[in-house]
């Protein structure tokens, strides 16, 4: 009985880093854990460590709104995004941790007929690849959510939506620490307040990393550090497409539950969704300069609760219970960049902008795979970063533009 | 609070009145291969630190300026408006 109070460990906290590991994963959030975590679960390869300057997820993976789903529009997301929900839907009972994966089910509103045309689309892109998702009435909004104002006589009416009926949404935190937790006991290292400030390069080749607590040899790197990307890639000169911004969200006081389906409406650039304990999860979309500064704005909640209170006047009288930001790495087609680079060993995982999230799973697998067998999975090919130089994006705009 | 940008024309004022397009960008040299080409639209330096941009005074005075600004806290060390000697247009 006195069995159930015993503090116990989640994972270690190894006190000094090896000499050499076969491989370096910079970064530990969801995709930096996720990918260790595979390395060892599919690939028998535990000589791994995660370097986090901070403390593991504080970085966007503890920031997001927690949305997962796959309703893309580009053949190569939808199917990328598709194998993610569905290893989500499986993790719990892997990682043997309750992620509290709520799939209520996600609603893209269209307050016009372009945006209908638009919805239309990808539900046809959607269906080919085998998800769930079609277009939607203003009467089948109202059955799916009776509170939300579907009248005429609104700025926006609602003509329609994009329903995706596995969509939905998830604990954060327990996604980070299940794979901390799981690719710990594999026998990965984590090691927390450690900050990679350096990348040793030789011949083209990567030979180690420099931190705060000394010096690693290794000889693959996987760069997970989403919007720091480009602050790591400089160490060994590579260029990536990235410009760096914040997303900021915030969350009301607890309410009574009414609210069990994800809200989406592009043409007021808010989304909101009501947690477990019953407050509304409200994002929107980045700042339009770039900043590595975590600092929260006014400007961004008036706009967002005013939008929030078109949808759902009901929420005039809802205090705001706290407000933050997140660090994202924004790419020019909305599409993740992920691979191999011109420096040996050196590998990226970025561009995961306001979206990342629901990837951390596939990010894990094709990552671990890419690592182990040096070989590209066919998943991820579309996303190489050299089809920038080839002026060949994966444009995802029109379904990643609202950010979540 | 969000940051105040200084325009050269109306002074300093809410960041919300200006929209930016960013880093200014070396362009490239006359018949660019593909592949500079593609590198001068797409890639970004993204400075942690103090870059400049191109800033657009939209619902104000209509002005471009550059603005010298520190990404690590916003603030903006000096705006100025271009000149074509220092290859900024
Ligand atoms: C407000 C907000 C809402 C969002 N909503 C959603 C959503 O609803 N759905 C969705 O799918 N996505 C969403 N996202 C995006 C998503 O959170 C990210 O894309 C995703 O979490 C990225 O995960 P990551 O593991 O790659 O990066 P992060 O979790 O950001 O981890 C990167 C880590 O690298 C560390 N690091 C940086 N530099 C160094 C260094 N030099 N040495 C060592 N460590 C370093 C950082 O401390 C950090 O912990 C949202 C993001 C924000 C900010
Ligand atoms: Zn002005």
């Amino acid at each position: 009985m006195k069995d159930i109070f015993r503090k116990r460990r989640m994972w270690r906290a190894p006190t000094r880093l090896k000499d050499s590991y076969d491989a370096v994963v910079i970064g530990g959030g969801s995709h930096g854990l996720a990918t260790a975590y595979y390395l060892a679960e599919h690939h028998g390869m535990t000589d791994v460590c995660v370097l986090e300057k901070s403390y593991i997820g504080s970085g966007a993976s503890g920031r997001n709104t927690t949305i997962i789903r796959s309703n893309y529009r580009t053949p190569e997301g939808a199917r990328f995004y598709k194998r993610s929900v569905e290893l989500y839907e499986q993790l719990s009972q892997e990682l043997d941790f309750n992620l509290m994966f709520s799939q209520i089910g996600h609603l893209t509103l269209a307050h016009s007929d372009r945006a209908m045309i638009t919805m239309a689309e990808r539900a046809e892109v959607n269906q080919l690849f085998g998800i769930e998702s079609r277009l939607i009435y203003p009467d089948d909004v109202k059955d799916l959510c009776p509170e939300i104002d579907v009248s005429s006589d609104v700025t926006w009416p609602i003509l329609g939506a994009l329903y995706h009926e596995p969509g939905g949404i998830i604990r954060h935190d327990a996604v980070v620490w299940a794979y901390a937790r799981a690719a710990d006991r594999l026998g990965a290292e984590i090691h927390q307040n450690t900050e990679v400030t350096g990348i040793g390069v030789s011949n083209g080749r990567v030979t180690g990393v420099q931190t705060n607590r000394g010096s690693i040899e290794c000889d693959t790197v996987v760069n997970c550090t989403a919007g720091w990307s480009t602050t790591l890639a400089d160490m060994v000169s590579v260029d990536l497409p990235i410009w760096t911004s914040i997303l900021q969200a915030f969350v009301t006081e607890p309410v009574k539950p009414f609210l069990d389906v994800v809200i989406v409406s592009s043409q007021m650039h808010v989304y909101l969704s009501q947690t477990d304990r019953g407050e509304f999860l409200i994002g929107a979309e980045v700042e339009p300069y770039s900043t590595y500064s975590n600092r929260g704005t006014l400007p961004f909640l008036e706009s967002s609760a005013r939008h929030v209170l078109e949808l759902f006047p009901q929420l005039s009288g809802c205090k705001v219970l706290r407000q933050w930001t997140g660090i994202c790495d924004m790419s020019p087609d909305y599409s993740p960049i992920m691979g191999m680079t011109e420096v040996e060993g050196f590998l990226v995982d970025c561009g995961w902008g306001t979206y990342g999230f629901k990837a951390a799973p596939i990010v894990g697998v094709t990552l671990a795979e890419l690592v182990a067998t040096r070989k590209t999975p066919d998943l991820i090919e579309p996303f190489k970063l050299e089809r920038f130089y080839a002026d060949r994006p994966v444009s995802e705009l029109a379904a990643a533009a609202v950010s979540h | 609070m969000t940051f105040q940008v200084p325009c050269p024309n109306c002074g300093p004022r809410p960041v919300e009145e200006f929209t930016t397009t960013g880093e200014v960008r070396e362009r490239p040299v006359e018949s660019p291969s593909r592949r500079d080409l593609s590198h001068y639209i797409y890639f970004r330096r993204n400075a942690r630190g103090v870059q400049t941009e191109w800033w657009y005074h939209r619902f104000g005075c209509e002005l471009w300026f550059l603005a010298d600004r520190d990404t690590h806290d916003n603030r903006v060390l000096e705006t100025r408006l271009p000149t074509s000697s220092r290859g900024e247009w």
